[in-house]
């Protein structure tokens, strides 16, 4: 391997210095740019220069998945494997793609300098399929076939009061007019605009729908010399792309809403949290920022700043987001302390979603009366749903709380091809399923919530009666199994348990007790994770196991545990069963792991025990024709 | 100040900031603990002592949640249970846990099952002998991130050894896997010290085990004095 040349790495992440640990993800995203990938050499002078512990960076890159510590392609060509794509081919376009270049997922092919990898929800649902390319630092879009430097918006609803400047391409300051809402919340004392929040009724579109007038209050509250307002734009549930439209067509309103959210609390600093796989929104957020500033909007008591993800669902979570701004693994916290309180850097801090700011402007406009004749008594105001899987003109809908999921559908051209419907994925992965039964059900948090739907960050995933729930629960297993952080026991070994269950159920290899095994280790991680990661992990699947028993069932038609659970009671029991065998096998296997081990190679010792979900590269070298 | 609560129907008093975990060893209900230690922040990640407190929608871990007056607290309950056994049953079938006593017996307790999970995926790899102190056995690994934080900011302020990984892929590491002279090691011991599975042990007794005596360790060079002595 050529030298690595550490001198322009300084110079390159220079400015991050003043920010301490804080810099660590900044640095390494600048540091891969650079290099390709993350290099020993590189993290050592990284850590070096931020003054960070060198295990801590180790663990920092061995977390997010698009850190990479081994040799990647220049080329990255991410296919997206997630629900939505699932049921546009996205296996077959994988495959095609290998087999073009004759690769094999996650394998680096060392001429070509490409890498093919599969990758969880790209947050382009309604245009699926999705695949993300990254060539030497420039970001494209595509189906497979061809590429685009950012995904269309497909946006629609009668009454657009959240996507009015959505679905045109991106709306300058000039096009988006004053921050007319910002003025009249500072003509205001900062009570009023916290009540002003709160008689709108307003909760979190994020998923976890806290009232976010409360947030606020709490956090205006707080006594601190320094308080923060954020930004969660993550947005990596599977079938989630609102946010992704309302950062890149119109990113003002939610510029504009963190001013009001900054000004009601009393925060200085605010931070954007944005997922990786957003590039093409960063130039547009940082015009944006720069177009505000010099209106005057920011860069005086309150200034904002942007801040990349680098592949991690659980940094969505609130506590795992700070976690990861200060520069950290992005383990969640536990709660309380609460945020608004102990946020980040221990700060008071205002968490919302991207849509949650987007209402706030509309309410201080329209005034909180006005706000709460849109939508249901219960659940006001304007709702944004992302449709998207099999249905006709999949896309971004909003509509007032209220609609009927049937009307929803039929607005959203029904069923594609004229097909039947088997099923509505809502709330995304960290959801539940609905069927044909659940029609006539208004799309609110209460009559959702009263059939045991939620709501969550609105994700309408459409299957017809063609599909096989199999395939979709075995993408789930494998979703939370690749996201979860490992922190907690239930969710650690939980998510990993699941995974296997739901091959086997996939695979039609159903073992006898599989069906209360899966149930207690969905139960076990719904109640007892320490985050919501865990706590929903199991959600959809066990929604699944009620509407459709059949389908753990073994080949032969009958549960294996119709005839198991009277026995597994007694058995649990008195098992003294031959565990002896389990540690048999267990020993061979690292025998013959140890024998393949070389001295002295770390790295080959690592890869032939240790093969890691999150960071599987392999790298390829082709044979000369 | 004390407060009054309920634990499992019986109207208690303890100190207002003891935690639930307190109040219940005080009151003698035995809540099993895993990650928890003494020596280390209560980072409540095992999830072993979970108890149901009334208008909480899920479970609670009592080494971290304070008591409450009023507050209505089962630790027995049957969703606890049914977690806790879980819990037991995977961690049996991911890691080798010959040597965690504790856990053996908590095994006992609530009957778990070792043979509950078939065919599953196992954290396993070979044991690592790079240093003069200790050394490492990650198969009996069970993640309760002791040895992390009293190497970090809990006790030695040394950095030398971090997480591999992540999810179920999670492993204790060191800055790109080197080996522990190589990092900031001081060799303090103390994470040997706080391992509760013996996947941290001290290099002589581990050799004993391997069947060396006491004299024939004691002409290699093993342990902090001998290395001092040199
Ligand atoms: C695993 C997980 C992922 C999450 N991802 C997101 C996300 O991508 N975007 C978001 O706004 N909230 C996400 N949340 C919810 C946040 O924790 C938090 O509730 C939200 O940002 C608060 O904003 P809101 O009140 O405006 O919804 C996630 C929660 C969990 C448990
Ligand atoms: S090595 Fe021991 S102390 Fe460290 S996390 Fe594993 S079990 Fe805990
Ligand atoms: S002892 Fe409370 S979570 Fe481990």
């Amino acid at each position: 391997m050529p030298e690595i040349d550490l001198a322009p790495l300084k110079p390159a992440i220079e400015n991050y210095i003043p920010l301490g640990r804080s810099g660590l993800l900044p640095a390494l995203h600048a540091a891969q740019k650079m290099y390709g990938w993350l290099p020993q050499e590189v993290a050592g002078e990284v850590a070096k220069i931020l003054r960070v512990p060198l295990a801590d960076v180790h663990g920092v890159i061995e977390f997010y998945s698009l850190f990479y510590n081994e040799p990647v392609g220049k080329k990255i060509i991410r296919v997206c494997t997630d629900q939505a794509c699932a049921l546009k081919n996205a296996d077959g376009i994988l495959n095609r793609l290998c087999k073009q270049y004759d690769l094999e997922p996650h394998q680096t092919h060392s001429e070509l300098n490409l890498t093919i990898e599969p990758s969880p929800c790209l947050g382009m649902c309604e245009l699926a399929p999705a695949v993300w390319t990254m060539d030497n630092g420039h970001s494209t879009v595509g189906d497979g076939l061809s590429e685009v430097e950012s995904p269309r918006s497909l946006v629609y609803g009668q009454n657009r009061l959240l996507t009015a400047n959505c679905g045109n391409g991106t709306t300058s300051l000039d096009q988006y007019g004053k921050y007319s809402a910002l003025e009249k919340a500072k003509s205001i004392s900062r009570e009023e605009v916290v009540n002003e929040i709160k008689s709108s009724g307003l909760v979190g579109r994020g998923g976890a729908a806290f009232p976010t007038g409360i947030k606020w209050e709490g956090a205006m509250k707080a006594h601190a010399d320094q308080k923060y307002v954020i930004c969660n734009a993550d947005e990596s549930e599977p079938g989630t792309f609102k946010d992704r439209i309302l950062l890149l067509d119109d990113p003002h309103r939610t510029i504009e809403g963190m001013c009001i959210a900054a000004y009601a609390i009393g925060a200085s600093k605010g931070y954007i949290y944005i997922r990786a796989e957003y590039p093409y929104i960063l130039p547009v957020l940082e015009n944006a920022l720069t177009e505000a500033r010099n209106a005057g909007y920011l860069g005086k008591d309150f200034d904002i700043e942007i801040r990349v993800g680098a592949g991690a669902y659980i940094c969505g979570e609130e506590t795992a987001l700070f976690e990861s701004i200060e520069g950290k693994r992005g383990f969640p916290r536990v709660k309380p302390p609460f945020p608004t309180t102990y946020g980040v850097f221990g700060k008071p801090t205002v968490i919302n979603n991207v849509e949650t700011l987007c209402n706030v402007p509309l309410i201080l406009s329209i005034g909180s009366a006005e706000y709460r004749k849109i939508g249901t008594e219960k659940s006001p105001g304007p709702k944004l749903f992302c449709v998207s899987g099999d249905v006709g003109k999949p896309g971004l809908y909003e509509f007032p709380f209220g609609v009927t999921l049937r009307d929803a559908l039929e607005m959203a051209g029904g069923v594609a091809n004229k097909k039947q419907l088997k099923s509505v994925l809502f709330g995304g992965a960290a959801g539940a399923f609905a069927t044909a039964e659940h029609l006539d059900v208004k799309m609110t948090f209460e009559d959702l919530r009263s059939v045991g739907l939620p709501l969550g960050s609105g994700v309408v995933m459409v299957y017809d009666e063609t599909r096989d729930m199999r395939d979709v629960l075995k993408r789930l297993g494998k979703f939370f199994a690749h996201e979860s952080c490992g922190k907690c026991y239930p969710c650690q070994m939980g998510s990993q348990r699941q995974m296997e269950i739901l091959n086997r159920i996939a695979d039609g290899k159903t073992q006898a007790g599989d069906f209360i095994r899966l149930q207690d280790v969905g139960w076990t991680m719904t109640d007892a994770s320490l985050c919501g990661l865990g706590q929903t992990a199991a959600s959809a699947v066990l929604s699944a196991m009620k509407i459709w028993p059949e389908l753990f069932k073994d080949e032969g038609g009958m549960m294996k545990d119709e005839k198991e659970s009277r026995k597994s009671k007694v058995e649990s029991r008195v098992s003294k069963a031959p565990k002896a065998s389990a540690k048999t096998v267990k020993k061979a296997i690292v025998k013959k792991k140890v024998s393949k081990v070389s001295k002295n190679n770390v790295k080959t010792v690592k890869k032939a025990t240790k093969p890691k979900a999150t960071k599987k590269k392999t790298t390829k070298t082709p044979k000369k024709k | 100040m004390t407060i009054t609560f309920s634990l499992d129907g019986k109207e208690i008093t303890v100190e207002d900031n003891a935690t639930l975990l307190d109040a219940a060893r005080e009151n003698g209900a035995d809540v099993p603990t895993i990650c928890y230690h003494d020596a280390t922040t209560a980072n409540g990640l095992c999830r072993m002592c979970v108890v149901e407190v009334e208008g909480q929608r899920v479970l609670q871990p009592a080494c971290i949640v304070k008591a409450g007056a009023g507050m209505q607290v089962q630790t027995r309950s049957e969703k606890v249970i049914r977690s806790r056994k879980t819990i037991l049953e995977m961690l049996d079938s991911t890691m080798d846990l010959s040597e965690a006593e504790e856990v053996q017996t908590m095994m006992k307790d609530y009957s778990a099952d070792v043979n509950r999970f078939p065919d599953a995926k196992r954290r396993e790899s070979p044991v690592i002998d790079d240093n003069p102190m200790f050394i490492r056995d990650y198969s009996k690994c069970l993640l309760c991130w002791r040895c992390v934080q009293v190497c970090a900011d809990d006790a030695q302020y040394t950095f030398a050894i971090n997480f591999d990984g992540r999810g179920f892929e999670t492993q204790i590491g060191t800055f790109f896997d080197k080996p522990i002279p190589e990092t900031s090691c001081v060799l303090c011991g103390q994470c040997a010290a706080v391992c509760p599975t013996g996947a941290l042990k001290p290099k002589r007794e581990f050799l004993l085990e391997q069947g060396m005596t006491p004299q024939e360790i004691s002409v290699l060079n093993t342990g902090r004095k001998k290395r001092k002595n040199v």
